[in-house]
């Protein structure tokens, strides 16, 4: 559009504010539409006008999202989380979300930390087990920062196995934990004996025979399957039932042939991943982790990088303001409750798995996924109309995430958090519920949005770096 | 009485219509006072100066919507509840789960329709983010809000320079693109004649002599009041004209402004004087009038030169007294005192003094909390009524502007009490501002005026050199 096309051509034309300055082009046959505008975010009108009055901004979101969409996620080993997570020492445990203590941490993640030093032979009791992590003996770190995910509380100790998953085109790598089922399961917070258990066999045996597996069936592509899994059903959060189909699919030849590796363990393998629709969850998370991992670091970018809760803060993180948390209260979650729980036992939010809106699904492709729509007591066509909302916030449309249902368009991908205090539109997530005690686990799932206050704090951050 | 003050956060209407939405809350039976508004300073300081308790409203900040009521009982009170819900019932524009959500930014709602142009209304302080977006968009943009910073308009002008596209405002409220009228502006003939400049009711005044005149417009491009002020140096101005001087559909251009800075006024005379067409240049200062500058555009055309249609009364023999002028359009008030002033002596600008005045309702002094009395005219009629008894006021001299986004009936509105001052003899002069295709219809409106007691001109300066002659040499 240039000048001379505005003399000869017809103005088609956008309105934001005044109504009866709109219903004037109306009376005039114009083709318009109006936005339903109202003012951004509290306390950000003056970050947003020094954003736009700055040149760093311009260009800064394309290159950032040009890198996140880059990323050829290959999913390629499993090995111990000492030995390939950077930073990892004998002591540290990671969990999910911004930085917490101990003090802070809400009932799953104590649960979990409980588990998990149960698990590393470090405590001997549950009560010992508290005692060591309330006096300090270990130390609490965010996934985020060593390149790793996990869902719900997250938590990785030293000797757990972890998925390794590797930018096929590129350095990056990015870890994350092995999905353990639903049910009584360490990231709800649950450390009884069949946890436990089942934690020593996932390290014991289907860590080195996954390992085995990729090596006779070489490199996963995680977005083939993802991509795939969209047009099946799946959100690529809360529903990875397909997902999990295809993954095995593709791993089958490996465990029925590879003759290096016990067929006890190859069997008990392919039963646990066929009884576990949530397999493919923590691996859909280690390739979007590569993903925004691509992304961050460009000056002026307000791309969002991370969004992640700990069970007591949800923290989001943008492209140009480096490692800095933005963080509000986690938010209770809004949804379906199992059984007679309802919301009263719900822990607040919680969960690295809010990569996988952050890198266009989940809530970001709900329309993709009519299976899981009553989780927000909605319908199907609710969905389609949440996922067409996340376009505003976005700025781009995932070239290889398509959906079905919108024509096959891309999924909205990349959240500029200008946009989300602009539009006043928060980003939605699909998500568990866990409860707020250790030890119960899951309680129902449902719709959480993330919180404004991370979105504003993160944008008068960046219009001070510009 | 009783007070009652709620707070809703998160809601959001625009100014024009929490205006409507309070004025239909006051009019109700048994409310003494209402106001329906955001948390803004400026509201909370309002609300508290009508005596509402702070205390109520201490939490509410500017993306709360308040409504406060004073009314004889509760039960009235709780009756407004519906008039509120009525008067903010929104558009019917999005339905229920599974249509297209609704979008909040301009150049999201600009991408659903693949616009060209935006039309930026909200309020100053936000305008800025917003026309720089819809900029980056590729949007050409018309910026109706003002409040915005000097600074910010330099920017997106740059922005728009840099981008080939146009920015019309900050603060303008008139254009016609394309044959579509934006803002304030009457519905005109197309043609061949093109205007650009920074004068909303002096575009407007000029299109509608020129229509009156059987000639047409092509484009007419308000430009924003500061435009060919020092430090903005006339950037959108001289951007339109070198467009409309390689346009083959334009005949003739005008340039059209309130007074320019004087280095400003150079340059763009240089520039007018440079093109290839013949270009008016009609800058408002003494001695120029809006009926010459369409007589010259005539003139370029090779037609003769017109009167423009009138709609007179016998308004001889009125009470003697001083002239008062109820303006509702800045260049139209100015184009009128420097018409008055050398007959009848100075005149003052504000509604001070005993002796004649010309005031401005459409300045920011009349329109805080207030929609532009081209829309909402509560303040002029409060203000000519006092004028009824006021003995010392023997003429009266108004604009009445239609067309798209104006009152829809300002005549109705108007003639009661221009039959009141009619009826105590004060003699009524107004300069009737129309196309014949406006939607209020301007013979419509002529006839209403006229029958009331009010003599009419299209010409604004016909009409102050009528209300000159009537007061003649003691205003």
């Amino acid at each position: 559009m240039s000048l001379e096309q505005l003399i000869d051509g017809e103005p088609v034309v956008a309105t934001a504010g005044v109504e009866i300055l709109e219903q004037a082009l109306v009376d005039q046959a114009v083709t318009t539409a109006a936005a339903e505008w109202r003012p951004p975010a509290a306390g950000t009108e003056d970050s947003l006008a020094k954003l736009a009055e700055s040149d760093v901004t311009e260009g800064a979101n394309e290159i950032a999202i040009a890198r996140l969409l880059a990323v050829r996620p290959h999913f390629v080993d499993v090995a111990i989380a000492r030995d390939v997570i950077p930073g990892m020492t004998d002591t540290m445990f990671l969990h999910a979300g911004p930085p917490l203590t101990w003090e802070r941490s809400s009932g799953p993640i104590r649960g979990a930390l409980i588990g998990a030093l149960l698990y590393e032979g470090l405590a001997a009791s549950p009560e010992e087990a508290e005692e060591i992590a309330a006096w300090g003996g270990i130390t609490m770190s965010p996934c985020h920062h060593h390149q790793t995910v996990g869902p719900m509380a997250g938590i990785v100790s030293p000797s757990m196995p972890v998925a390794v998953v590797r930018d096929a085109d590129g350095e990056g790598v990015a870890f994350a934990t092995l999905n353990e089922g639903l049910g009584k399961v360490l990231r709800y917070g649950a450390f009884g004996p069949e946890v436990i258990e089942r934690l020593q066999w996932m390290g014991n045996v289907l860590g080195p025979v996954l390992a085995a597996t990729l090596r006779h069936v070489g490199p996963v592509d995680l977005q083939a399957l993802i991509a795939q899994a969209l047009q099946m059903g799946d959100d690529g959060h809360n529903r990875n039932r397909a997902a999990t189909s295809l993954l095995l699919r593709v791993l089958g030849p490996g465990l029925i042939e590879n003759e290096s590796v016990e067929l006890s363990g190859r069997s008990e393998v392919f039963r646990f991943i066929e009884g576990n629709d949530h397999f493919m969850l923590n691996l859909v998370m280690a390739a979007g982790k590569l993903a925004v991992d691509a992304a961050a670091g460009v000056a002026g970018s307000s791309l969002v990088t991370t969004m992640a809760r700990n069970g007591t803060d949800f923290g989001i993180r943008l492209s140009g303001t480096g490692d800095r948390w933005f963080t509000a209260p986690a938010p209770i979650v809004d949804g379906l409750y199992l059984g007679a729980f309802t919301m009263d036992d719900a822990n607040p939010d919680i969960g690295d798995s809010a990569i996988t809106e952050t890198v266009g699904l989940g809530g970001f492709a709900m329309a993709a996924s009519p299976a899981i729509v009553g989780f927000v007591g909605g319908t199907a066509a609710g969905a389609v109309r949440r996922t067409r909302q996340m376009y505003e916030i976005t700025v781009a449309e995932h070239p290889a995430y398509q959906i079905p249902q919108l024509e096959f368009r891309g999924t909205p991908v990349g959240i500029d958090a200008t946009m989300v205090v602009r539009t006043g539109v928060q980003p939605q997530i699909n998500t568990g519920i866990a409860h707020k005690d250790p030890g119960i686990g899951m309680v129902g799932a449902g719709l959480v949005e993330a919180p404004m206050e991370c979105f504003t704090q993160a944008v008068v951050a960046l219009a001070e770096s510009v | 009485m009783i007070d009652r003050v709620t707070i809703q956060s998160g809601r959001y209407h625009d100014s024009v219509r929490l205006m409507q939405a309070s004025q239909a809350l006051r009019t109700t039976n048994g409310v003494e006072e209402a106001l329906v508004a955001m948390g803004t300073e400026l509201n909370l300081a309002l609300l508290e100066d009508i005596g509402f308790d702070p205390q109520t409203f201490v939490a509410a900040g500017p993306n709360d919507l308040i409504v406060a009521v004073r009314a004889a009982d509760e039960a009235t009170v709780d009756s407004l509840e519906q008039v509120l819900a009525d008067a903010l019932a929104a558009r019917a524009t999005t339905g229920g789960e599974g249509d297209l959500p609704p979008t909040h930014v301009v150049e999201m709602a600009a991408a659903a329709i693949d616009a060209n142009l935006a039309l930026i209304s909200v309020p100053g302080r936000y305008a800025f983010v917003e026309a720089m977006a819809a900029l980056r968009a590729g949007l050409h943009v018309m910026v109706f809000s003002d409040n915005v910073s000097i600074e910010h308009e330099v920017l997106l002008k740059a922005e728009a320079a840099r981008r080939d596209l146009l920015v019309m405002g900050p603060d303008c409220g008139t254009s016609i693109v394309g044959g579509v009228g934006l803002g304030f502006a009457n519905a005109v003939q197309p043609g061949s004649v093109s205007l650009v400049g920074a004068s909303g009711t002096g575009i407007q005044q000029l299109t509608c002599l020129l229509d009156d005149a059987g000639v047409g417009i092509r484009n007419a491009w308000g430009t924003g009041s500061r435009d060919l002020s020092e430090a903005v140096h006339a950037s959108s101005t001289l951007r339109g004209l070198a467009a409309l001087d390689a346009d083959p559909g334009t005949d003739v251009i005008v340039v059209v402004s309130k007074p320019p800075a004087p280095a400003v006024a150079v340059t763009v005379r240089e520039a007018a004087e440079a093109c290839s067409k013949p270009v008016v240049v009609a800058f408002m200062e003494p001695g120029s009038t809006l009926e010459a500058a369409a007589n010259a555009v005539l003139e370029k055309l090779g037609r003769p030169s017109v009167s423009f249609t009138s709609w007179p009364i016998d308004d001889t023999g009125h009470r003697p007294g001083f002239l008062r002028g109820y303006y509702s359009g800045g260049t139209l008030r100015d184009e009128a005192r420097f018409i008055i002033e050398p007959i009848t002596g100075p005149l003052s600008l504000t509604e001070t003094g005993d002796g004649p005045w010309l005031v401005d309702y459409g300045d920011d002094e009349y329109t805080e909390g207030r929609a532009h009395p081209m829309i909402d005219q509560t303040v002029r009629l409060e203000r000519l009524e006092s004028a009824v008894d006021d003995k010392s006021v023997g003429v009266v001299l108004l604009d009445v502007v239609l067309g798209y986004g104006a009152n829809p009936d300002p005549a109705q509105e108007l003639a009661p009490v221009i039959r009141a001052l009619a009826g105590a003899g004060v003699a009524v002069v107004a300069n009737l501002c129309g196309s014949r295709s406006d939607p209020q219809g301007l013979d419509y409106q002529a006839t209403q005026l006229n029958k009331a007691g009010a003599a009419l001109f299209l010409s604004n300066a016909a009409a102050a050199t009528r209300a000159a002659e009537l007061v003649g040499g003691a205003a």
